[in-house]
């Protein structure tokens, strides 16, 4: 039980929060077909927006999520007006510095306004954990984390498989030439992949933020695993992103759990983040293409 | 002399060795991305491998880190630049054939990793409170000369990395690299070894990224896990770089005495703000650098100087 309650369940939370980042990279890789270096900080700075409204409304962080979900979403478009579109017929690699330096810029930003002090919603730490069935004790926060990171990605894929736009994003990343003979709109889909891609970065930063506190280089640091969730689903597949994201956040906590019996975790803790590396590192030489067939560049 | 022209003297030797400093790996990243079109964003890793390479053979004795041999400060930069120049074999032997977002992904990663160590592996690395104690040649001196000796070196190091690196891109060698950066499929069709060439260039600047960060550590006699700050190591560099001129080893010169004068000029303006203002003006700098290169990036994509082939004779 110990297992579940302080490996399993943690490895499940941290996974969905990797999936939650990971689809937006890998959407984004789809269809504007850079890697977008940016989204760690775009998390960050969703995480911040429902802090502003935590502390200054006294809301929860859960009910900000929509403020927060809000203002990414102009924020995204906003960038990708000023500074993508500028560059969308450059090499895809002057792209990629240019997201770089958006990162950076966004995460000064956030230091700017919010300083870099930890801070944390007005959750009530000290709320009880629910305890079921005498062993198996899961803290309240975890389980709507869990719920509404599956409601998100439900939308996404109602999204995704039933509307015309959807369909329309799909046909974008399958091929551009194709999609814009048979009359799409690119501009058109481009804006709703930041539309997706930034509510659910904002979900992400909000569901860490509530998991845990707010750092302003707590996006940052899931960019190695969120890259490698995206490339270990596949990149370009937002399905695949999903169990990717699980995955590493799986395999991550799990990591420090004493498999060998004895005391001694299988992996020192403060080596967690090394684990999505090395799962990535494993995957460019033996299938670079992902579990579920990405695309491969 | 007086104080206050001591003061001009000492900051403007500063000045001209952290350019000089940063001028070095700027070259190593124009070997990389300006010659061959390698995208290495972990440039702070190799800076820190490199760093604490130098600074944990020759520093003194100590029971807070491994080493402590005291060897020569010079075996400490050739030692750097291998070490480099080897992890930079693997890291390119990996993912070189990939896609360049896969290298920008993977060189991140080593970067991230090597921080990950270097906080944690306290036996080796003393963790978080980093290395002290590091030697800088000619340190004993009085005022000014010891920081104009050192200035010299550095000088003189930049100038043999510049003659080098512009011998290789005037060679057959620098002519591969670059079909390879404009057309990889061509150089292979001409029976090129596209994989080998572009490890080779990628080694070299990783080793010349080791060199500057070894030269930082000897120069503030300490280096800690900040070093692979992504900010300071890895943007500033390539900010300099694309405003210079990528392609332009005399470009990314420019581009790092000029960026690095602006960086630091801003500090001096800064410093004199309130306390609270002047943390907040760090991030405004930042700010600005980071809109400075979009700016580029949108209306001078080539930098200052920009890429001239040589004239075939």
């Amino acid at each position: 039980m110990e297992f579940i309650n302080y490996y399993f369940i943690p490895g499940l939370v941290l996974g969905c929060i990797y999936a939650l980042g990971a689809v937006g990279v890998s959407l984004l890789f789809g269809i504007l077909r850079f890697a977008h270096f940016a989204h760690g900080d775009l998390i960050t700075l969703g995480a911040y927006i429902a802090f502003f409204f935590t502390s200054t409304f006294g809301l929860s962080g859960l009910l900000s999520l929509p403020a927060a979900i809000l203002f990414s979403i102009i924020i995204c478009i906003l960038i990708d007006r000023f500074f993508y579109k500028p560059l969308r017929y450059s090499p895809t690699v002057i792209l990629l510095i240019s997201s770089f330096g958006i990162a950076l810029m966004l995460r000064a930003t956030v230091q700017l306004i919010w300083g870099v002090e930890i801070e944390s919603y007005n959750e009530g730490t000290f709320s009880v954990p629910l305890k079921l069935f005498d062993t198996l004790i899961i803290a309240e926060k975890h389980i709507y984390i869990v719920l509404f990171t599956f409601l998100i990605i439900l939308i996404m894929h109602y999204f995704l498989a039933k509307t015309t736009m959807g369909k329309a994003m799909r046909a974008v990343s399958d091929n551009v030439s194709l999609a814009q003979i048979t009359g799409i709109n690119t501009e058109k889909v481009i804006i709703w992949t930041w539309v997706i891609g930034g509510s659910l970065a904002a979900s992400a930063g909000v569901f860490l933020g509530i998991d845990t506190q707010l750092q302003s280089n707590m996006g940052w640091d899931l960019l190695l695993p969120i890259f490698a969730a995206a490339i270990l689903g596949g990149i370009g597949s937002p399905y695949g992103a999903i169990i990717g994201g699980l995955i590493i956040g799986m395999a991550e906590e799990l990591s420090s759990y004493t498999w060998l019996g004895d005391e001694l975790p299988l992996l020192s803790p403060g080596y967690k983040s090394g684990v999505a590396f090395a799962i990535m590192v494993l995957l460019l030489i033996w299938r670079p293409s992902g579990i579920l067939k990405g695309k491969v560049f | 002399m007086s104080e206050v022209w001591l003061g001009y003297l000492l900051y403007l030797i500063a000045l001209l060795t952290m350019g000089g400093i940063y001028s070095i790996l700027t070259v190593g990243l124009n070997i990389q991305w300006g010659f061959t079109g390698l995208f290495n964003v972990g440039i702070a890793g190799f800076f820190a491998i490199g760093a604490y390479t130098s600074a944990l053979i020759t520093s003194p004795i100590s029971d807070q880190h491994l080493g402590g041999y005291e060897l020569p400060v010079a075996v400490g930069f050739i030692s750097a630049m291998i070490i480099s120049a080897i992890i930079g074999y693997f890291v390119g032997k990996l993912c070189i054939r990939l896609r360049s977002d896969y290298l920008a992904i993977a060189t991140i990663g080593v970067a991230e990793i090597f921080r990950l160590i270097l906080k944690n592996e306290l036996w080796a690395t003393n963790g978080p409170r980093g290395i002290s104690n590091i030697p800088r040649p000619f340190e004993n001196l009085s005022q000014p000369w010891s920081q104009l000796l050192f200035l010299a070196i550095v000088l003189a190091i930049l100038f043999f990395v510049y003659i080098v690196s512009q011998k290789a891109h005037h060679s057959p060698w620098g002519r591969v690299m670059r079909a390879i950066r404009d057309n990889d499929k061509a150089a292979e069709a001409i029976g090129k070894n596209v994989e080998k060439f572009r490890i080779q260039a990628f080694m070299f600047g990783c080793s010349l990224m080791g060199l500057g960060g070894a030269l930082t550590a000897h120069y503030f006699k300490f280096i800690g896990p900040e070093a692979t700050e992504p900010v300071m190591a890895t943007f500033l560099i390539w900010v300099m770089l694309i405003i210079g001129g990528s392609g332009n080893n005399l470009g990314a010169l420019l581009g790092a005495f000029l960026v690095w004068t602006i960086w630091s000029g801003m500090e001096i303006f800064t410093a004199q703000l309130p306390p609270d203002w002047a943390v907040k003006a760090t991030f405004l700098r930042i700010f600005l650098v980071g809109l400075a290169l979009q700016f580029i990036l949108q209306k001078f994509p080539l930098g200052i100087l920009q890429e001239r082939p040589p004239k075939r004779d």
